[in-house]
């Protein structure tokens, strides 16, 4: 089966097909298990922080090197001409001729489309402002595959901050290629955006929302933790909203033997620390997955060839 | 009858198009959008015409500017019922219905005041979304920024005007 990917921008997860997913997971696991192979050797890629950022840009960063390529860039915009007022159809005009890849982060939503129509080579987006962060779905989808054999059927419970959190939203659309049952644990205040909800009822995906935390946990096989943000609310409300939304080791008590709990990261408070040493704890194997689904993504974009072992997960 | 009396009140124009059938109360929202276009574009408006089906209407006329299926397909949020009559030499030559397009390009502003679309040479562009009415609600056309993704009700842009 031919690279799907091939040459193509990375910007949002709307724009990948089930089988683009699948290929992009089928590699990853490959890359872990054999270790990285040379497959950017000759390949310069301009990794562009407009916005800082600790775990993307690192994570992308190695896996370029890992697969032999080569990087220039900044990781914030203080010393670039965006500062002097230059668009960033100009900056992007200019860095495209320079190198064979752009890896961008930018604070507006939309930069990353407009970055991949005026570039002529690919980019891909690290995040565009609230809007997309689709390396990020990519590796909880991988990491999900990895930790429970299959992405196909699975009960998936989502807590926290449904409203703002732009990685569940993104998630619930990858996965609504494999039939989930969605059960959403989240205060009133931030529920899904109801385009969210009307994209999985059109799917015909099936969500409930679940008032108890605790209650849902034996139900299902991953709980999708996302951090409530303080600011969003008066102390008072917030301490309230907390002790609802934060995961103890107690409460594991019932859940399955292979559920497992995953976070974007950071987290705060909203995982205790004791869940770190149960055996559901997976969100720092999921962080370090971020690696191996970049070196995935990075090479099947910049190398048309496939690898060994491929093409029996998205046959 | 009553067409002959909307006939009286403006004006023949002899090449250009008429625009039909426009609700009444947003043939004002019309003119302006098509002063954005083509400042130089001489109008002529009727507003709170007499009109057999549906009550009054307002109408529009613009002379030496002929439209085409584009041009139309911009005012659809605003008169999706009207028609566009393209007249030469006093005559209706083409007459179609205004729909709603796939996309709008560079026609309104992006609500989202973090799009990039605000800081960059670029025209504004948005997917038109139909939704079909639910049990607990009814049809929805819903306009989605190709950049920052984002979804406005189309009544967003229409009172805004």
């Amino acid at each position: 089966m031919p690279n799907p990917l091939f040459g193509r921008d990375i910007v949002s997860i709307r724009d990948l097909s089930k089988n683009d997913l699948n290929a992009i997971i089928d590699r990853a696991a490959i890359l872990k298990r054999q270790g990285a192979q040379p497959l950017l050797h000759g390949k310069l890629v301009a990794s562009c922080f407009f916005e800082a950022s600790t775990r993307t840009r690192l994570s992308f960063e190695t896996a370029v090197q890992r697969l032999g390529g080569t990087l220039i860039g900044f990781s914030d915009s203080g010393n670039t001409s965006a500062k002097k007022g230059e668009t960033l159809s100009d900056s992007i005009r200019m860095i495209a001729s320079y190198a064979d890849a752009i890896i961008m982060r930018h604070p507006q939503e939309g930069s990353a489309r407009l970055a991949a129509e005026v570039a002529n080579i690919p980019v891909f987006n690290g995040g565009d402002g609230a809007n997309q962060h689709p390396t990020q779905t990519l590796l909880d989808l991988f990491s999900i595959a990895e930790c429970q054999g299959r992405l196909e059927g699975l009960k998936i419970a989502m807590v926290g901050d449904l409203k703002y959190g732009r990685t569940v939203h993104s998630l619930a659309q990858a996965l609504s290629h494999y039939s989930p049952h969605f059960y959403f644990v989240a205060p009133q205040a931030l529920a899904m955006p109801s385009y969210i909800e009307d994209n999985l009822t059109e799917a015909g995906i099936p969500f409930e929302y679940v008032d108890s935390l605790e209650a849902v946990i034996p139900k299902v096989d991953l709980l999708y933790v996302t951090r409530v943000q303080k600011e969003r609310f008066d102390p008072t409300e917030y301490m309230h909203l907390a002790s609802q939304y934060v995961l103890r080791a107690e409460m594991l008590e019932h859940a399955q033997p292979h559920m497992k709990i995953m976070h974007p990261l950071p987290r705060v408070d909203e995982i205790h620390p004791a869940v770190d040493h149960t055996p559901h704890a997976y969100y720092f194997q999921q962080a370090e997955n971020g690696v191996y689904t970049r070196q995935s993504l990075l090479s099947l974009v910049m190398n048309e060839a496939r690898i060994e072992g491929e093409g029996h997960a998205d046959a | 009858m009553p067409d002959t009396k909307t006939k009286l009140m403006v004006e023949a124009i002899q090449t250009g198009t008429v625009i039909d059938h426009i609700p009444a109360g947003k043939g004002l929202t019309i003119l302006s959008r098509l002063q954005i276009r083509n400042a130089q574009a001489r109008l002529t408006v009727g507003l709170n015409l007499p009109s057999g089906g549906s009550g009054l209407k307002d109408l529009i006329k613009i002379d030496e500017w002929r439209f085409t299926e584009n041009d139309a397909a911009e005012l659809a949020l605003f008169a999706p019922d009207a028609t566009v009559n393209i007249i030469e030499d006093y005559r209706v030559v083409k007459k179609f219905s205004i729909g709603l397009p796939e996309r709008f390009v560079g026609v309104f502003t992006c609500p989202n005041t973090n799009c990039i679309t605000h800081n960059e040479p670029v025209d504004s562009r948005f997917t038109v979304i139909q939704r079909p009415a639910q049990p607990q609600r009814s049809a929805q056309v819903l306009l989605r920024c190709d950049y920052c993704e984002r979804s406005f009700a189309d009544t967003l842009f229409t009172e805004a005007g």
